[in-house]
């Protein structure tokens, strides 16, 4: 079975996505490294290798967790799914 | 001598090294003609153009003599010539790097021009190029190799599974005394805390926040924005990397999962407590960053990239990997190692840890790495401020 994204850590609300094709309207199954555990949600866009993908909906001004840990706040509702990047995530940091 | 080993040049000062370089190294930008014109009478020297050395002050005229003395003084360099515009700076080069015990000599261009110092310098590069080509390879244990490693145009395939690989090869070899070093402070933002609970001590702890904070506070001063297209860069968002505390858990990715660093290092300083792995101040560019690693005595050069960084170093051969399948399709003349199989679950950290070690092993005793063949000879000084 292909695996479309990758989730570091068991706490986080992103996974990577992994392979060069992901559509809107697909689903997608994701691995969770820490945990071995195995993920499915619908693709709501396009998102390409190596982006981001919302686990679950998030609000505008939510904390963004990767490896466990803290990588910026969103700065616009994101529903699962949905594309996570620069248009929508950022440094809380600068 | 334990499970691994390689064949290396054990130089004067018992360092190994795993090239036999005999290079030209002009004291300042100046020389760069005449050193250059020395590399091209004796073939098989090599020259190291650069852009700095005159008027330089205070901690970063420190800071490029001590990157100049540990560029010849590095085990990968047999002999080395030093040309300088005047004889002063130029001899502190040379007694600088003649403490490691090897062949180097020194020309001044002022009070001859540049057509009798290339001559002359021509005739000792002859010289300790043919003594070099004798020198002999020996069996050496893996305790010999000095290792840096510093990741380059990342995206998140680097902290998903190339970075990682780098982390298992340290934790398996670290126990077995190799010296390590990594560096990138910029690079840390966001992860400065759990960086900081990775020290062996909270004093080396405490040491690596003081190194922080002085960088954040450089960024703080210059900074018109918010570093947006410059940490993380084009390449890292392309990539789909978003912020830098993203980027900064994929970069701490490469010191392992259980490894502690015992010292914090200044830019260019030689690791002064024994086997370990070290932290050093160091810029998050590419050659800057390896251009100090090396002059602070590393061989070898680990290198995770996910869009394709294609930086060499010209005496620390620099091995790539990357799990980005689609640049281990498009820019393969650049990948030594391809661990994207990690991605497909076809390939454990574990095994992609061996294969780096193989890779590494092989490169040690010999084997050109890509950037070695393509020749990229990246030699970029750091410069802390305006000169004089």
């Amino acid at each position: 079975m292909t695996t479309h994204f990758i989730v570091h850590d068991a706490a986080d609300n992103v996974g990577v996505v992994v392979v060069e094709d992901v559509q809107p309207g697909t689903p997608v199954t994701g691995w969770i490294m820490e945990t071995d555990e195995t993920v499915s949600i619908p693709a709501l866009d396009a998102v390409p290798l190596g982006h981001k993908i919302a686990l679950r909906d998030l609000h505008a001004g939510e904390t963004i967790l990767k490896y466990g840990h803290d990588v910026g706040r969103t700065v616009a509702d994101i529903g699962r799914g949905r594309h996570v990047h620069t248009h929508n995530l950022k440094t809380k940091r600068w | 001598m334990g499970r691994y080993q390689f064949q290396g040049y054990r130089r004067e000062n018992g360092r190994v090294g795993i090239r036999n370089h005999v290079i030209v190294l002009p004291l300042d930008d100046l020389s760069n003609a005449a050193a250059e014109a020395v590399a091209h009478h004796v073939k098989g020297t090599l020259a190291l153009p650069h852009a700095y050395g005159r008027l330089q002050f205070g901690e970063d005229l420190e800071l490029f003599f001590r990157t100049l003395i540990g560029t010849g003084a590095n085990p990968n360099v047999a002999a080395c010539i030093v040309i300088g515009i005047e004889p002063g700076w130029t001899g502190r080069i040379v007694d600088g790097v003649a403490r490691t015990g090897k062949p180097v000599a020194g020309f001044a261009i002022e009070g001859h021009g540049d057509i009798a110092t290339v001559a002359a310098a021509s005739r000792k590069a002859q010289e300790f190029l043919q003594w070099a080509s004798e020198r002999a390879r020996e069996t050496c244990g893996i305790e010999d190799l000095w290792i840096s490693v510093k990741c380059g145009e990342s995206d998140t395939t680097s902290g998903l599974a190339s970075n990682p690989t780098v982390g298992n090869l340290i934790d398996k070899l670290d126990p077995l005394g190799v010296t390590s070093c990594f560096g990138e402070t910029s690079e840390l933002t966001g992860a400065e805390t759990v960086c900081a609970g990775r020290a062996a001590s909270r004093e080396v702890g405490e040491k690596f926040m003081d190194a922080f904070n002085a960088y954040q506070a450089v960024i703080d001063r210059h900074k018109t924005d918010d570093l947006s297209e410059s940490q993380p860069t084009k390449g890292n968002i392309a990539g789909g990397l978003t912020t830098i505390e993203e980027k900064a858990f994929g970069n701490l990715q490469k010191i392992g999962r259980k490894t502690s660093y015992i010292d914090v290092l200044k830019p260019a300083e030689a690791p002064g407590r024994g086997p370990g792995l070290y932290y050093m101040d160091t810029s998050s560019a590419a050659a800057e960053c390896v251009t100090l690693q090396a002059a602070a005595g590393f061989v070898v050069h680990l290198f995770p990239t996910g869009q394709g960084n294609i930086i060499g170093n010209p005496i620390e051969p620099v091995i790539k990997l990357t799990a980005n399948p689609r640049t281990a399709r498009t820019m393969s003349e650049h990948v030594d190692l391809d661990v994207s199989g990690i991605l497909r679950r076809e390939l454990t950290l574990d095994q992609a840890g061996d294969q780096l070690i193989e890779i590494m092993l092989r490169t040690c005793n010999g084997r050109l790495t890509c950037a070695e063949a393509l020749g990229h000879r990246e030699f970029v000084l750091t410069k802390l401020y305006q000169s004089a």
